[in-house]
């Protein structure tokens, strides 16, 4: 039981960038980025029931050099946001950032003097995962969003990076 | 992580966190190094600060309760159970039996569900994998409740000022009935992996080592003093929700290592489920509402019928309750330790201030004395042993 019964003898025939898009978006690497309560939600995600290791994406690694898939999980504090930045920055190409929750896509109920409104203020996101905190199929939803973005990419026209700088963290500087 | 050698050549200072696995959220610890030996270490908090207390200055009872839940957010329950005592002290309202009998089992399903994660993590980062997944495999069953009676699994906001807004649902009580059947065998599967496990035993005993005086002196409360000896527990010394009716047992242990914290927290599983078999047994039919119509919105049919309950409707959605004037302290003996909230109204429908005791962020300061003169590796364990959530810490 395996792709061998699916196919017939002989070659199998496929663009370079079929096959590149669905390695990249077939073994997702997430960092572990745990921020507050949807980083609960997150571990229940790769936990037991769930079992995100059915989508590819379980190995999440404590050294973003690592990874290629951010999960932005809970509240980004202006304190924190420089931090977020730096790890994104050591993430080697192609990256792709999800903010799950509410908080990280918009600051959530915290609209105060504390938390960036938002996480795509200071890091491109590719998926937004609404919810506060979303469920764990929501989650594993936003991954195979992003598996279909993957499969879309384009080798020889990769995706316009960001406009220049995003938009700089208000507040104190930390 | 970063190493930076110091002028002298002699220490080296390594930075761990704020994005580090076994930190247990974004806490930073500044450590000195002497070769691998701890000289000095300095948590440095805040990565997660989100304005918690002034946010409740500007919202009313019923939403701050929203907040709270996303505090500690492995008992969110506990939080909820805090903070909306110590408007009812302000308030001065008694709960009907049920409610009462209902907030005793829900809080220790909470605090089950929040030890499994801490001991979940806390093998992981000692190496134990496997210990995490089965963990994880009964918590859901516990966040299946949460489902159940709030609709939401990590952040119910079930409790509310003067009771429930809504009863539990008629599967609750066989729900939880299944749960306590299938827990014990669960937990002695985790003792199995763990308790007698030579490599957990190297690890954890005689590591992290707090006397009872230093843990008194710290203001530590929870299973991180109690782990030293010190048989202290919010729910025998000032009961509430009637907790002063329920035969349970307070555990201790007696070198105050990581070990012995383990051990208490498991023993402390072991009386939670002896707490919740006992509510279930006493949940009598009534109502789960404090007697005072200014608390909740009016019936659905009596508000399509009459004006005046229309007015009053619309008054409670947008307004909310007034609390009179005064201020009162409340705590619990939440997973972590006493947490207490200190409300001050001045009569109108938002609290004047509100100010958290957090646990975790007092329980924290015993890190550096458990540390010092140990190794590296030992700090993680103790992380671990101390059980903090940095959504408190910080809040």
């Amino acid at each position: 039981m395996g792709l061998e019964e699916l196919v017939p003898d002989g070659i199998l025939t496929t663009t370079v960038e079929k096959m590149v898009n669905w390695a990249r978006r077939s073994s997702l690497w997430p960092a572990t980025f745990g921020l507050a309560c949807c980083a609960i939600e997150m571990m229940a995600t790769s936990a037991s029931r769930y079992d995100l290791a059915r989508f590819g994406a379980e190995v999440f690694r404590a050294s973003p050099r690592q990874a290629d898939l951010m999960i932005v999980a809970g509240r980004v504090s202006k304190k924190m946001a420089p931090v977020l930045k730096r790890i994104y920055d050591q993430m080697p190409e192609p990256k792709w950032v999800i903010s799950m929750g509410a908080c990280a896509s918009c600051g959530g109920i915290f609209n105060n003097y504390a938390i960036v409104q938002g996480v795509d203020t200071v890091v491109p996101v590719d998926v937004y995962v609404p919810g506060c905190p979303p469920r764990p199929e929501a989650l594993i939803y936003g991954i195979m969003k992003l598996q279909e973005k993957i499969d879309r990419q384009s080798l020889k026209r990769p995706d316009p990076l960001p406009s220049s700088e995003p938009p700089p963290v208000r507040g104190p500087a930390a | 992580m970063s190493v930076a050698t110091s002028p002298e050549f002699k220490t080296i200072t390594l930075n761990m966190g704020p994005q580090h696995p076994s930190t247990h959220g974004v806490l930073r610890l500044v450590i000195e190094l002497d070769g691998e030996t701890v000289i000095s270490l300095k948590p440095v908090i805040g990565y997660l600060h989100t304005g918690m207390e002034k946010s409740m200055e500007s919202k009313n009872y019923h939403k701050s309760i929203t907040i709270t839940d996303r505090m500690d957010y492995l008992s969110p329950l506990g939080n909820n159970m805090a903070y909306v005592g110590a408007v009812e002290k302000i308030m001065n309202l008694t709960l009907p039996e049920r409610a009462q009998v209902i907030r005793v089992i829900l809080l220790e399903l909470t605090r089950i569900s929040s030890h499994l994660v801490w001991l979940g993590t806390h093998a992981i980062d000692l190496g134990a994998m496997s210990v995490f997944l089965y963990c994880f495999r009964e918590r859901e069953k516990l966040l299946d409740v949460n489902d159940l009676v709030a609709g939401s699994r990590l952040t119910p906001s079930y409790f509310r000022v003067g009771g429930f807004f809504q009863d539990v649902p008629d599967t609750f009580v066989p729900h939880v009935r299944k749960f306590l059947e299938e827990f014990p065998t669960a937990l002695r599967e985790y003792q199995d992996l763990l308790t007698k496990n030579r490599i957990w035993m190297k690890r954890t005993i005689g590591v992290g080592l707090l006397s009872s005086e230093q843990a008194i002196d710290l203001c530590l409360t929870g299973p991180s003093l109690r782990g030293s000896g010190v048989r202290y527990d919010v729910r025998k010394a000032r009961p509430y929700c009637g907790y002063e009716t329920y035969d349970f047992e307070v555990p201790i242990g007696a070198n105050g290592d990581v070990y012995d914290r383990y051990r208490c927290r498991i023993e402390e599983m072991k009386q939670s489920l002896s707490i919740v078999r006992q509510g279930l047994d006493r949940l009598k039919p009534g109502p789960v509402r404090a007697d005072n119509p200014y608390l909740f919105p009016a019936d659905r049919t009596d508000v399509k019928l009459n004006m005046e309950e229309l007015i009053y409707h619309f008054k409670i959605m947008s307004e909310g309750y007034s609390a009179p004037p005064g201020d009162a302290y409340f705590s619990i003996e939440s997973p972590k330790g006493e947490l207490g909230f200190y409300v001050v109204s001045d009569g109108s429908p938002i609290p004047h201030r509100t100010r958290v005791r957090p646990p975790s962020l007092i329980n924290l300061q015993a890190l550096e004395g458990m540390c010092v003169g140990r190794m590296v590796s030992d700090v993680v364990a103790a992380i671990g042993s101390i059980d903090i959530v940095l959504g408190e810490v910080d809040r």
